[in-house]
């Protein structure tokens, strides 16, 4: 097997889910497209942990795991309070900061 | 392709390199990436949220494949633990208690769409052609799968400050979440 197989669908899934942060309007849809991107890079970090044949990349894609679920929490919190006091999650009505 | 090629992919055997030509694992792998891709492209364009929730399992099982296809089996199975079996019911939960805000999410508008699109088809040439570039042709060396209590060993010695990290970090993204979410 190649590395260059698994950073390609890497890069693939990465750029996908640029996509659907940008092009998505529901919150928790961009989140959902931050995950994709996370993914994306847990599969590169293990493909080099596999090529230079080191446990550090396994190590690090844990690690990740760890954090993206933090961050699901978290943002999801703010979703369900944007939801709340705004009675939509449309994130291009949050404009309150927009100058 | 010449004729030792297709022998080679017929038959499983490399007689360029003498050793197997791993006809298994790059079926797999195609097989897995194709479902990954069909899925993510259908994730982001779907207008059903619940559906966007199901095609993103889908996404992250295939992950978990490629995950063991590397031979690192904890992180696969993390990975099916983790995400599969808490965030995905977590995005659920969300998109039932923000039930009513959109029927179908049909997306921005036509010109930032294309935008969008524009950004990820560069941001996908930009790396395609980097790693193209600097990793032509390299191969994966390693042999038999890594070991779960080798990796055990590596968070619990070298990366334990790391690790202890993460879970202070866990535990504020709790108090955070319930804070943040209690609502008074």
């Amino acid at each position: 097997m190649y590395l260059n197989q698994f950073l390609l669908l890497s890069a693939a899934l990465f750029a996908i889910g640029v996509y659907g942060v940008l092009a998505r309007r529901n919150g928790v849809l961009v989140l959902m497209s931050i995950e994709l991107i996370l993914n994306a890079v847990n599969i590169n970090l293990v493909a080099f942990a596999a090529f230079g044949n080191q446990l550090a990349g396994e190590v690090f894609a844990l690690f990740v795991i760890a954090v993206a679920a933090a961050e699901v929490g978290v943002g999801l919190a703010m979703i369900l309070l944007l939801y709340r006091n705004r009675k939509s999650i449309d994130l291009t009505q949050i404009d309150l900061m927009r100058g | 392709m010449s004729t030792p090629a297709i022998f080679a992919a017929v038959t499983g055997f490399d007689p360029l390199t003498g050793g197997e030509f791993l006809v298994a694992q790059n079926i797999a792998f195609a097989i897995m990436a194709i479902t990954m891709l069909v899925s993510a492209v259908r994730m982001v364009t779907t207008g059903n949220v619940v559906h966007a929730a199901l095609y993103l399992v889908i996404v992250l099982a295939g992950a978990a494949g490629i995950f063991i296809l590397l031979g690192a089996e904890f992180v696969g199975v993390t990975q099916v633990l983790v995400y599969i079996g808490a965030i995905v019911v977590l995005f659920l939960f969300g998109i039932m208690l923000t039930k009513g805000s959109f029927g179908a999410d049909d997306g921005v508008g036509g010109e930032r769409r294309g935008i969008a699109a524009m950004v990820g088809a560069l941001v996908l040439a930009v790396m395609a052609a980097a790693l193209l570039d600097t990793f032509r042709d390299a191969e994966l060396s390693r042999a038999e799968p890594s070991l779960t209590a080798d990796v055990a060993d590596l968070i619990f010695s070298r990366y334990i400050v790391p690790f202890e990290a993460i879970s202070v970090l866990l535990l504020a993204a709790l108090i955070g979440a319930i804070v943040v979410a209690r609502g008074d």
